[in-house]
């Protein structure tokens, strides 16, 4: 995107760290996303990629640092939680869907409680969202009833009904069959085309090759690398980004 | 690679149109399964035929062909050999509604009939809505309640250290389960709370009560209790009691609950939070519905217990149906049949106690439908 560095910052991380116990988790982490700005983050695991997205909407908090999602400033401060988390949506890589309920209660829960919108409505909304991720027709069941790829495309579009600006993807693929990756990362791409900023924690090159604006290699919760994908793919700068691609890219 | 494929279809499809091996006598392999499938099975498949055939016609013959069913005289049922069943006849009033001032039973008799009414309602799930449920309730409260204490509309007063029989029985169970559970379900949060003050308190309570026995605490709520208030204050007998068993019945419950809130994925919680929602809407609409459903024979085995611990009341001098029955049996011309009314009295409990286990079956049933976890 040409136009980046013109647009407004939607998240900035700013010397951002965590620990576990003694264990140092994130470790200076600076990044600055803007609106629409599509990033991909990669890198061993352990490496705290996932908690650097769950800190953004407060899944997990920060000992030390500063996160801004859209102007507002993570705290402790619950209201700034809600706010925060009511602009962000966020797929799991075990989707998390609510067993007990049928998929359009799913879909439909979040905007009734939080948005307070009138039942009709959320459904209208609800089944809008079910048309884009092309499961309308499963509106009605359980998601036990459902496979893998069409849970997790449930799930994206139970993010999407409450109309976030920003959407976190933690591994959305890694949980599923092969052939179950391809709907959700169209899915995806689709989401992607429509302007949505995306930060996605994913092992698919590929997707990351076609979809990402900026490529990030995290190692150790340090941030290593920070490239377009054309950089980051050809002439990575850093040996561990070297090792890592060499090593999942030689399959 | 395509054509293996088609073959393998076509080989289940053909399997899967063979018809299972016909069975002769389905009986005999249900036996041969379940009686005599190993040599410790058919052991004590002797054993317990051994037994039947040594009790049951002596059983049979007391209970059935010896018994005396109807009369109205003792003397009949001394004279004879087997049980004596008419004396549920003769004393069923004062034993299902105790010390109650007997020509003032009937009120008692609609009171029942109202409340069963409105359980029977409320266990179906055509009519779970608040907009049903909600008036039916009030009603059959103010209605039993009105019943049994009258004092207005004609009806004499009834103080409820007369209540008695069954209908005392039931009070106490369901003051015991709609105080207790609510209870039981913030205990069980409040103890997985990050708050650790709520978190202290709920632990204390839970583990400082659950330690007492129910007597102790029957008591307290009735002999010690009273003395912490100031004069003139004063709570029904009857009440303490309610409230008594119903904090005892939901330290138990809430620790059978927390088991259950501890087997729902973190995904749930972190799922629901990145939505946005709020801890109580989080707890209410998903959590809990989880729980509940996975540890419900546990809840149900509770429930069932603090039904039939209803009858402790006896030691503080309340007349519930097993105490009545006691009471009634003091009778000399008819003392010699307490066997009898206590039998009469056990099918009673087994009765409720029954139903609500298999009821709590079918419950379980409907949750589970098209919702594999």
């Amino acid at each position: 995107m040409s136009d980046q560095s013109t647009a407004e910052p939607v998240i900035q991380l700013v010397n951002l760290n965590k620990w576990y116990g003694d264990f140092q988790a994130l470790c200076d982490v600076n990044m600055t996303i803007h609106r629409g700005e599509r990033v991909v983050v990669c890198g061993p695991s352990g490496s705290g990629k996932s908690t650097m997205i769950r800190c953004i909407n407060r899944l997990e908090h920060h000992q030390k640092g500063e996160i801004i999602v859209d102007n507002i400033e993570l705290t402790d401060n619950l209201k700034n939680i809600e706010a925060v988390r009511s602009e962000v949506g966020m797929v799991f890589q075990s989707f998390n869907l609510f067993p007990h309920m049928r998929v359009i209660d799913n879909l439909t829960l979040a905007p009734m409680l939080v948005r307070k919108m009138p039942k009709a409505d959320a459904e209208e909304i609800a089944m809008q969202y079910l048309e884009r991720v092309q499961i309308p027709e499963q509106a009605y069941k359980y998601p036990g009833q459902l496979s893998g790829g069409q849970q997790q495309r449930v799930a994206i579009a139970r993010s999407l009904c409450m109309q976030p600006r920003i959407m976190l993807f933690d591994e959305p693929t890694s949980a599923l069959d092969p052939e179950m990756i391809k709907e959700v990362l169209d899915v995806m791409v689709e989401l992607a085309d429509d302007g949505m900023t995306m930060i996605v924690v994913t092992h698919e090159m590929g997707f990351a090759k076609t979809v990402a604006d900026t490529m990030v290699f995290m190692d150790k919760g340090e941030i290593v690398e920070i490239a377009t994908p054309d950089v980051f793919f050809t002439k990575p700068k850093n040996e561990r980004t070297q090792l890592f691609l060499n090593q999942i890219l030689t399959h | 690679m395509n054509d293996q494929v088609t073959s393998e279809v076509a080989v289940s499809g053909s399997k899967r149109t063979a018809p299972p091996p016909i069975e002769r006598i389905p009986v005999l392999r249900w036996a041969r399964e379940n009686l005599v499938s190993t040599p410790f099975n058919a052991v004590v498949t002797a054993i317990c035929l051994v037994g039947l055939i040594y009790f049951l016609p002596g059983f049979i013959e007391w209970g059935l062909i010896d018994a005396v069913f109807v009369t109205s005289d003792h003397k009949v049922c001394r004279a004879a050999e087997g049980a004596c069943w008419a004396v549920v006849g003769e004393k069923h009033r004062p034993m299902f509604f105790g010390i109650y001032p007997y020509e003032e039973h009937w009120r008692l008799l609609i009171a029942v009939a109202i409340y069963l009414g409105a359980i029977v309602m409320t266990m179906m799930p055509k009519f779970w809505s608040y907009r049903i449920l909600v008036p039916v309730w009030i009603f059959t409260l103010a209605s039993t309640l009105t019943l049994m204490w009258g004092g207005i509309l004609g009806l004499s007063e009834v103080d409820t250290s007369q209540w008695g029989g069954l209908p005392l029985t039931m009070i106490l169970f369901s003051g015991t389960l709609v105080i207790g559970f609510p209870l039981a379900v913030l205990l069980a949060l409040g103890r997985r709370s990050h708050m650790p003050a709520v978190k202290a308190v709920c632990v204390v309570f839970i583990e400082s009560l659950r330690g007492v026995p129910l007597i102790t605490i029957l008591f307290v709520a009735v002999n010690v209790f009273p003395l912490f208030l100031p004069q003139g204050l004063e709570f029904d007998k009857l009440l303490r009691v309610v409230v008594g068993m119903a904090i005892f019945f939901a330290c138990y419950e809430a620790e059978v609950i927390r088991g259950g809130l501890q087997a729902i994925p973190k995904g749930q919680y972190e799922a629901a939070e990145a939505l946005g929602l709020g801890y109580w809407q989080i707890m209410i609409r998903i959590i809990l519905p989880q729980a509940l459903r996975i540890c419900l024979p546990g809840i149900v085995n509770h429930i069932i217990a603090a039904f039939k611990n209803t009858s402790f009341v006896l030691i503080i001098g309340l007349f519930d149906i097993l105490t009545a029955t006691t009471a009634v049996m003091q009778d000399p011309e008819w003392r010699r049949f307490t066997l009898e009314a206590y039998i009469c009295v056990g099918l009673v409990y087994f009765m409720f106690c029954f139903a609500l286990s298999k009821y709590s079956q079918l419950v379980e049933r409907w949750l589970g439908e098209g919702k594999r976890f």
